[in-house]
């Protein structure tokens, strides 16, 4: 019980930040869905796990928007095609749109929630 | 990304997802698990990948069409599965759609549809009082003298029927042509398909011989087959030459507009300024309001301007201007009909979803198990929902096809009815607006029968749904609504059978009403003479060489001649009894016929004093009338009328009085009537042959025909008209709401007889099982049977009960629709109109309760025997 609530804690956390943190995930490079899905998972320390109902869709509805692209490409360590997501200069452009409202945002709860910070 | 590519794209994804689960796979591998323990870790870490398949195709632009491909293909599969009950629904869809299309087709093109005329919106219909026409006169006056029109415009009213002759160009032919002014076409934006409209110069001739003609669209496709080079060609009507100026557009449809039921083959200009054009009241006027002009404003100086003139010209009829716009004018009388049609087309509607609504819901209960399974592999309420209804919306439009296809032939026949006197009933077809209506109700009743079996899903809980499969579960949380739907099919058809049943009763009651002759084997010819009659004593030879060849043709037994037959015609004349004087405003008004002797028995009209005329009332002798009993009533009351004196026509003796013939049709009493010797005058228009036979009239045309040719050898051959005919003409628009509403009506109660046996065998069903047991424990086979039955029973019940409560409203509604309380039953028992029309409302409502109840009883004992021993077993 305790861990359903923890895990829809995670999950309520991500829908509205994932697309910002697929794009800056891609701002390293090209990446295809698992290697995205890992990489926040380890950055995080594995407080955000990454749901695959979630990344999935999320990735589809980016390229549909026209911020990311996608490729079939060899993997250099796996001699085996995937499917490689790439930034586009829109991506570029509403990643930073995406991080001035996530900065804002998180600034404007940190006053409401820490209001002593402000006066040291 | 186009719909097109979503296959395509959904591989990739496919492809996509498993070339990452493969990877999550090896890396499993990599930390030293087992290649079997590697996968299923994978597959957890991964979750259900057709779940996350579906989400991210939710993120696609077109995934809704496909999705809705998909629900369609599985729905059709579904249907195929069943055939049988999926034949049943789309007929029963199809029945109640079809009606509704075609009633609405008829609706659209009455009340919706704008009138074939250039901003019909604008147009004005301006009758003298209630009905009357207007003087010529009166009518220049009010046209140069107002402010709010743009023009009037009029046609003249006095036309009758087969007026016209047609010879020297094949078969001689009566033709009726309709006078109109100069500007009637211009007026209402009708442009001649080819050719042009009356020039001044031809409008200022003399009526009776015009010099120029406007063909019909039908009669010029009828008579010359369509050939452009009849214009400007001079054809031979009554004896003189007339030009052929122009052809008039299939859309213009004079008839089916202001004289429906009747067809008019060609227009002829109306010369205002010859003094000849028939005198009183003759002209039907309609008016083009000026942009910004209101009907009421006009009204008011209309009003004004009358009083005026009545004041100016004391010497003519008075006008009492009455403005309507034309599009109610033309479609006033029938719109109470259409609306009653209207709502019982929804009321059918209405049952035929709780039927099919019921139908799915027992499939839905037979599926449970499956909706259960979906909604384990993720399936969410709102996905199962949408499955639901896009079945039963296929279903729906399946159903919408076979509707179309009904409409379209109900349509056409409809549309070829010419028997029935409906306005534009010809222009009634399936057009774009039919269309959208059908997919409309296609849609919407999809929607509501689908709606209560797709709210039942999400009821079925997982546990619940996989075990009890099969088995109803939910039946007691939903009989009620079963229940109630059965209840509610029940009232609502009990309340359209009252509907019907009312109507009908009325439409009997004016086939009954005494006409004042009897139409019965009576049949009348036209034989206006080809040739002209100079004076009235030829004129007097020419009646009497016709009525002695017609009286001697075997099976004739009797013979008169009439210048207007019963039900037709409203020539009249203000009349005065000698001595006396009479208001203005109130002066007796008689409609006037011209008769010879024979015309009486011939048509079966009663004498009831005095003498009728015969061959020696000539123009020699002393000049007589006969008038109706309303006629002497009025005029002499309390006294005896034959040998007293009317003023009229120099002055004549009353040597008869007949009994009162319905002019204006079975429900509207006749009014004064005079009937001068034919013998005497010359002052009518037409010359009828109405003849009375042992035979079938149809029998006796050609014998007629041949015995007449000696004498006019031109004599057309058409137009043998039947009286019982005009009578049938005369009351169809009952006949046709009588025959739709009995339509709906039965089919209701047939989809109600439907719907209990359904919830009957359904339920037995259901009940198989506990059935068996209690007869295993002893109960009889008759004690089973008296329970279901006392469940159909009851359900019946409340439905009827339910729709009498219903029916009285709605028999107060359609009081206005119903004959018969008034002038007969009333009279002569003495009821007001309303408690007698309630009366016979409360017992049609109780003999179609009767049939209602008769019906039930015989349904439910069906089901009980197969199920039975299956229980047992």
């Amino acid at each position: 019980m305790a861990k359903q609530t923890q895990q829809q804690q995670r999950t309520g956390l991500l829908q509205g930040t994932l697309d910002m943190l697929i794009l800056r995930t891609l701002l390293y490079g090209a990446a295809h869905g698992h290697q995205i899905g890992k990489h926040i998972q380890r950055t995080t320390n594995d407080f955000l796990q990454m749901q695959h109902g979630s990344l999935y869709p999320a990735l589809h509805r980016l390229e549909e928007r026209g911020w990311v692209v996608s490729k079939w490409e060899v993997a250099p360590d796996r001699n085996r095609e995937f499917k490689y997501y790439r930034l586009t200069e829109k991506g570029r452009k509403q990643l930073l749109v995406e991080e001035s409202q996530w900065k804002q945002m998180s600034e404007a709860v940190a006053r409401v929630m820490w209001p002593a910070a402000e006066e040291s | 990304m186009r719909w097109w590519q979503i296959r395509k794209r959904d591989a990739d994804l496919a492809r996509e997802l498993q070339s990452d689960l493969e990877l999550e796979e090896e890396e499993q591998r990599e930390r030293g698990l087992s290649a079997e323990e590697a996968r299923y870790a994978a597959r957890r870490a991964f979750g259900n990948t057709t779940l996350i398949r579906e989400q991210t195709r939710a993120t696609w632009s077109w995934s809704w069409l496909e999705s809705l491909a998909a629900d369609l293909k599985y729905g059709l599969r579904g249907m195929r599965r069943n055939a049988g009950s999926t034949v049943f629904a789309i007929l029963i869809v199809g029945l109640g759609i079809g009606g509704a299309s075609t009633v609405f087709s008829v609706v659209n093109a009455l009340l919706l549809r704008p009138l074939p005329f250039r901003d019909p919106g604008q147009l004005v219909w301006i009758s003298n009082g209630e009905t009357y026409s207007t003087q010529a006169e009166q009518y220049s006056d009010l046209r140069d003298q107002n402010r709010s029109f743009s023009d009037l415009a009029g046609w003249s009213g006095a036309y009758s029927a087969g007026d016209k002759e047609l010879t020297g160009n094949g078969e001689p032919e009566r033709l009726t042509s309709v006078p109109v002014t100069q500007n009637f076409f211009t007026l209402l934006g009708v442009e001649p398909l080819i050719g042009r409209s009356f020039t001044k110069e031809e409008s200022e001739g003399k009526y009776s011989a015009p010099p120029a003609m406007l063909l019909s669209y039908s009669f010029w496709r009828r008579r010359f087959a369509s050939d452009p080079n009849v214009v400007g060609q001079k054809l031979t009507l009554n004896s003189q030459p007339v030009m052929v100026v122009g052809v008039l557009p299939a859309s213009f449809d004079f008839a089916s507009v202001f004289a429906p039921g009747t067809s008019i083959d060609i227009f002829i200009p109306w010369p205002l300024t010859d003094n000849t054009k028939p005198a009183g009241n003759t002209m039907q006027i309609v008016g083009r309001l000026k942009p910004g002009a209101t009907i009421q404003s006009a009204q008011a100086e209309f009003t004004i301007l009358a009083k005026q003139l009545e004041l100016q010209h004391s010497e003519r009829n008075p006008v009492f201007p009455r403005l309507v716009p034309l599009e109610k004018h033309v479609s006033g009388q029938v719109r109470p009909a259409l609306v009653v049609l209207m709502c019982a087309v929804g009321v059918v509607m209405l049952i035929v979803c709780a039927n099919l609504s019921h139908l799915q819901m027992a499939r839905m209960g037979t599926r449970q198990k499956e909706m259960a399974m979906r909604a384990a592999l993720g399936a969410g309420r709102f996905r199962l929902l949408r499955q639901v209804l896009t079945e039963s919306v296929t279903l729906s439009c399946c159903g919408a096809a076979l509707g179309l296809l009904l409409a379209v032939a109900g349509t056409r026949g409809l549309a070829h009815l010419h028997a029935f006197n409906l306005p534009l009933l010809e222009s009634v077809r399936v057009d774009g607006n039919t269309l959208a209506f059908t997919l409309l109700a296609a849609v919407a009743s999809g929607v509501l029968f689908g709606l209560a079996p797709a709210l039942q899903v999400p009821a079925y809980k997982l546990r619940e749904g996989l075990q009890a499969a099969g088995r109803e579960s939910s039946g007691s949380r939903h009989g009620w609504f079963r229940d109630g739907l059965v209840v509610s099919q029940f009232a609502l058809a009990g309340m359209l059978l009252v509907g019907a049943a009312l109507l009908i009763q009325s439409f009997l009651r004016v086939l009954d009403v005494n006409l004042g002759f009897q139409p019965e084997r009576a049949a009348a010819l036209r034989i206006d003479p080809g040739f002209l009659i100079p004076t009235l004593a030829q004129q007097n030879s020419y009646v009497d060489d016709v009525l002695r060849r017609a009286r001697s043709i075997p099976g004739i037994a009797a013979a008169g001649i009439s210048d207007v037959l019963p039900l037709d015609g409203d020539r009249s004349w203000q009349v005065s009894a000698e001595g006396q004087v009479y208001d203005k405003n109130h002066h007796p008004e008689a409609f006037i016929r011209v008769a010879s002797d024979g015309y009486f028995e011939a048509l079966g009209i009663p004498l009831k004093s005095g003498r009728e005329f015969t061959e020696s009332d000539r123009a020699s002798t002393e000049p007589v009338v006969m008038v109706n009993e309303t006629f002497a009533r009025t005029l002499w009351p309390g006294q005896d009328a034959v040998g007293k004196r009317v003023t009229q026509d120099g002055g004549r003796r009353v040597i008869g009085v007949v009994g009162d013939v319905h002019h204006g049709g079975p429900e509207r009493m006749g009014g004064l009537e005079m009937y001068l010797p034919m013998r005497q005058t010359g002052d009518y228009a037409a010359m009828r042959l109405v003849v009375r036979t042992a035979l079938p009239p149809e029998a006796l045309a050609a014998g007629i025909r041949t015995s007449l040719r000696p004498i006019d050898p031109n004599l057309p051959v058409t137009e043998f008209q039947t009286l019982q005919g005009l009578v049938d003409k005369v009351v169809s628009p009952r006949r046709f709401l009588v025959m739709l509403l009995s339509g709906f009506a039965g089919f209701a109660l047939l989809l109600a007889s439907l719907g209990i046996y359904a919830l009957i065998s359904y339920s037995v069903n259901q009940r198989t099982r506990e059935i068996g047991i209690r007869m295993a424990l002893g109960a009889t086979r008759g004690l089973v049977r008296r329970g279901v039955l006392t469940k159909t029973l009851r359900l019946a019940l409340a439905g009827v009960a339910l729709g009498t409560l219903g029916s009285f409203a709605l028999s107060k509604w359609i009081e206005s629709l119903l004959f018969g309380a008034t002038h007969h039953t009333s009279r002569q028992n003495g009821f007001s109109p309303r408690s007698s029309s309630s009366h016979a409302s409360a017992r049609s409502t109780v003999r179609s309760s009767g049939y209602t109840l008769k019906y039930c009883f015989s349904g439910p004992t069906f089901p009980l025997r197969p199920s039975l021993k299956r229980g047992l077993a």
